[in-house]
Parts: structure tokens; sequence; C-alpha cells
């Protein structure tokens, strides 16, 4: 995975591309996530530590870094999703709206209700595109017309148009840039509050990308969204925010980590990053 | 105007020395393509031969008088009827005990076992030797624990348990298979959703692998069919001229082929190359309904 096409950002045109909201406006905004001093660890091995961050409502937050640098883990620690990995080891507070999401008495299963994610590879279950969308809404009970749900979810996804005739047809025909907006669509069928993509875009071909990249634009008036991206250009192209993350490797060589470098307005990341680290990986000499 | 000169790298170099001639290997190839050949008569033509004479010496026998005849001391009136019968309900038990729970014990094994604790893994192995344990020890164990143990008697009943427990290494391990082939992606998007665990594997990881289990189950049925030995074992008795109940004595198809070999009339052989002819219909048709199943529910992921 390279994003080597332009080695020297044109930050000039980064600033006029991203519509990325200003720091203090950001910050004026209610707090979804509070994040302090999280560690995560697989059976022991460090993957990512010391990390202090908070997200914002109704902005697109992006982790970008080279890989193994802990991104994906850690948007995983939003919706528990380490939770089903064996070995896995959260240390340290997640707050979200002020409520430790890690406490003994929380149910991940009713985070996972708030807080949607969608995936790196298009998930669809092998079923109908309608049962897709409906299956959330089921297992959850809600109540109220499922067609209408399905319908708003397909909507909001920007998908409704090309699938409205076959609601019945599997899942599994459709294109790989259709089935990632299906998966945000059935996502967005739970009525979450949060949603989380990791790398939503990386398996799609730019003109899907693209779709999905104004989705999100769309998505942030109703939604907060947190994104993974390998893909710089597209952090700079979505996000309010950006955190830059970079791997840490010890002394003796032997072990290495993923740490927070910088996190701040988007703006600021690809233009005058405050650290040295960060200024390497934008402009493409690092990573 | 500057010429680019082009600049080829290369990792290897073309040997002007090396003959393109084929060399000595094309005598290996037709030697190992013969071997593969002779192999492959030995397996199907021995089973080719099989059917044809089983079907040329039993094809005068097949009747209706088979089918729905009972069983006699003449050839000519002689049916299997009550044999047929019990042998389809002794399938129907089979299916009835061993798919829910080869099911349920994959279904455990595969979402909910730790492999870390040495139980989990120690079950994994046992039920892989279970499954090749032979039949006449199930047989063994059918006797004395159900037939005598608790007291079943010689019973369709106990024939089916017996049965079932031939067949369930099978089909748990088939279903495990079935199971494990469902991509963890799904499972993850089930749970993103906020679905439990329950209705993870409930309603996406279950139907998902409902071909593949349906596959092993029927395959696992027709050689439960097809068994002999834990029968006698446990006292299928071979000669019953009434239809077959749950709780009474009986015996099945493959039983009643036994005997009729055994009996020093000829007329009886051709009898039992028809009745073997009946069983084969029956296990290649419950195959076909496998092989169907199995194309039309095949998933691309």
């Amino acid at each position: 995975m390279t994003q080597m096409e332009s080695p020297r950002i044109d930050s000039t045109r980064i600033a006029e591309v991203s519509h990325g909201l200003e720091r203090t406006e950001v910050e004026r905004r209610e707090k979804v996530f509070s994040v302090s001093g999280l560690s995560v660890a697989y059976h022991g091995n460090v993957a990512l530590d010391g990390v202090d961050l908070n997200v914002h409502r109704n902005t697109v937050t992006a982790f970008i870094g080279p890989s193994g640098c802990g991104k994906s883990t850690f948007i995983r620690c939003f919706n528990r999703m380490n939770d089903l990995v064996p070995g896995a080891k959260v240390s340290g507070t997640v707050l979200y709206h002020g409520e430790d999401l890690y406490a003994r008495d929380v149910d991940a299963v009713e985070i996972r209700r708030r807080i949607g994610m969608v995936f790196q590879k298009p998930n669809p279950f092998p079923k109908s595109i309608y049962d897709n969308i409906a299956f959330g809404p089921r297992v959850l009970g809600m109540k109220g017309s499922l067609d209408e749900r399905v319908e708003n979810a397909l909507r909001q996804a920007a998908l409704w148009d090309e699938v409205k005739d076959r609601l019945k047809d599997g899942a599994l025909g459709l294109s790989g840039g259709q089935q990632q907006r299906l998966c945000i669509a059935r996502a967005l069928a739970v009525n979450p509050d949060v949603i989380l993509m990791d790398e939503p875009a990386s398996a799609l071909d730019p003109i899907s990308t693209t779709r999905i990249e104004d989705l999100m634009h769309e998505l942030k008036r109703e939604y907060t969204i947190v994104i993974v991206t390998h893909n710089m250009q597209q952090a700079a192209r979505v996000a309010d925010m950006t955190a830059f993350f970079s791997v840490l490797v010890d002394e003796d060589g032997g072990r290495r980590h993923g740490i927070l470098v910088e996190y701040d307005s988007t703006t600021k990341i690809f233009t005058t990053p405050s650290d040295k680290r960060t200024e390497d990986y934008v402009t493409g000499r690092f990573g | 105007m500057t010429v680019i000169e082009p600049h080829v790298e290369r990792d290897y170099v073309p040997a002007p020395e090396e003959p393109i001639k084929r060399r000595g290997q094309a005598w290996k190839n037709r030697l190992f393509k013969l071997a593969m050949l002779f192999s492959m008569f030995v397996a199907f033509g021995t089973l080719a031969v099989l059917l044809v004479d089983t079907v040329v010496t039993g094809w005068p026998a097949l009747s209706t008088q088979l089918l729905t005849g009972l069983p006699s001391t003449v050839p000519d009136e002689a049916g299997a009827r009550p044999a047929i019968l019990a042998t389809l309900y002794l399938g129907a038990l089979v299916l009835l005990f061993s798919v829910p729970i080869g099911v349920l014990t994959a279904i455990y094994l595969e979402e909910y076992a730790n492999r870390e604790r040495w139980w989990n893994r120690a079950i994994e192995v046992n039920i892989q030797n279970l499954a090749a344990v032979p039949a006449i020890v199930y047989g063994i164990l059918g006797l004395a624990f159900i037939v005598r143990g608790i007291g079943v008697g010689r019973v369709v009943l106990a024939g089916g348990l017996i049965l079932t427990l031939v067949v369930l290494p099978t089909v748990v391990v088939a279903s495990r298979e079935a199971i494990r082939s469902v991509p963890d992606s799904i499972r993850q998007g089930a749970f993103a959703l906020g679905a439990t665990k329950w209705q993870v594997v409930w309603r996406q990881v279950l139907p998902a692998s409902i071909p593949g289990i349906a596959t092993g189950s029927i395959l696992a049925l027709s050689r439960a069919v097809g068994e002999t030995a834990p029968l006698i074992m446990v006292g299928a008795i071979t000669y019953v001229a009434f239809n077959p109940t749950l709780m009474g004595p009986y015996t099945a198809l493959p039983v009643q082929i036994y005997n009729w070999t055994k009996q020093p009339d000829a007329d009886f052989q051709t009898l039992a190359a028809a009745g073997a002819i009946v069983l084969l219909v029956i296990v290649l048709s419950m195959n076909a309904v496998a092989i169907f199943l199995r194309n039309r529910y095949r998933k691309q992921w």
C-alpha cells in the first residue's frame, strides 16, 4: 500500500479542498469521546501506548499513520471490538459522553448499537439487500416500520436509487463500492450516534472512493465520524481533525508499538505540523 | 534533444548454451501419467465391476414383490418391505438425533470453546479419533449400554441410537468445517451492529453454514443406512414378517441382504443382489440430494 503518488503535498491545495473546521470551532462542540492514557496489548505485547485524544460531535476525525502504528487497533477501542480478539487487553479510559466504556457494568452490545462500524473490506451478509439493512433493527427489536427504516438508511447512504428495484436480490451481487455503501447504510439503520470507519475506501476504485468521501461530508451533519485511512489525501479531504500515529521502536530494536504523535486540525497537520515526524510523513519522506 | 537510452534490467540471462530441445524428462512424465491412470482404473474399475455384477445378478428379482412383500422361506414370495421400512425409520432417527446434537457440538467447539483450555483441545482430538473407531465397537457399546444397560431392548429406537453414535463424529466434523468456512468478517459485521453472540451465531453463522451442514449430514446418513455390523450386534433379527415399529423388533436392509446371502438356495442370492440394488438406490439418491444442495447454495464470499 503506497501513497507516494505525490511525494510533496501541495499544502495550499489541500487547505482549499479541505472544508475542515477550525480547531477552536471543533473544540467548542460537545465531546463524544474522551480518551486518556489508553494502551492496548495483545497477549502482553503492547500494540499502542499512551493515547490521549478527544473526538467532538458532528466532526470527522481521521487517524493516519504508517502500517503497524495501531490506528486500526485504536478505532476498535471505541466500540469494544477488541473484546472479540482473544488476548487483547485495553487499559486507560475511554469516556463516551462522560461514561467509561470499559466500566465493569457496561454492556459491549449496547455500545455497538450506538457506535456503528464500517470495515475495510465490504462485508455484506450473504442475504438480500433488504435483509442486510433490516438485520440491525431486527436484532435490536426496534419498533416502527422496517420498510421505512430500510429506505431511509439506503437514501442516507446514497444507494436507494441504485437498488430500490432489487431489494430482494442478494447483496453479494452488488459492486464493491455499492457493497461498502450498503454496509454504511446497514450501520445507519440502527440510528447510531457515531460511525467508525476502518479504511472504508481502501478496497475501492477512485470513483467509489469519491462517493464514500462525499457521503462522509453529508453524514457529519447528523453523526460523528471517526475514520482510519492509509490515504493522506483522503484525510485531507474529509477530516476536520487529524491524528497522526507512528511506530516507536524500542532501544534494543526488538519491540515496536504505536504512539499518537500529533493531533490537531487537518489543515494544521497538513500545512504546518508541529512535530518533525508528522511533517516527514505528510510530505512523503517517511512511511 | 536528448535520447533516453532504454534501460532494461533482467534478473536472468538467457544462456545460449542451454539446448532448447526436450530433455530426458518426457518419459518420466509419461510413466507418472500411466501410474495415475492405473490407480484410477483400480479404484473406479473395481467399483464399476461390482455395480454391473450386482445389477446383472439382481435384475430378475427386482420387482414390486421385493419392495412390498414380506420375507419368506420361498424365494419367489420373499420381499423386503419390513427391512426397507426399518432402514428408512433408522435413517429418520439418525437424522433426528445426530443433526441437532452434532450441530450444537460443532457450534460450541467453533464459536464458544476457548482453544487455550486443554479440555477443549482434548474434546477436539477425541472427536476426530471417534470418527475413526470401527462401527462394530459402537455395536458392542450399544449392546452393553443402550440395549441392556438402560434396557431399551432390541428395537428400532436402539438401532437408531447406535447408528447415531456411529455417524455423530462425522456430522460434528462436517458441521465444524461448514461453520469455519463462514468468514469472520460476517461475524464482525453482525457484532458491530449490536447483535449478541447468540444472535450472531443463530442469524448469521448458522444460516450461512446450512448447505455445508446439510451436505455433511446426508453423507453421514448414507453411511449409517449402509451399516450392518453394529445392527447385527444389537440384534436386528433377520426374519421379521411384519412392519416395524419404533419400539418393536426389526431388521434393516443390509442385515436382510446379509441374511439372504447366507441361504444355500441360489434364488436367494439373486434376491440379495436385488436388495443390494435397492440399498444402492437409496444411498445414491441421498448423495444426489447432498450434491444438489451443495451446488444450489454454494456461496461466493
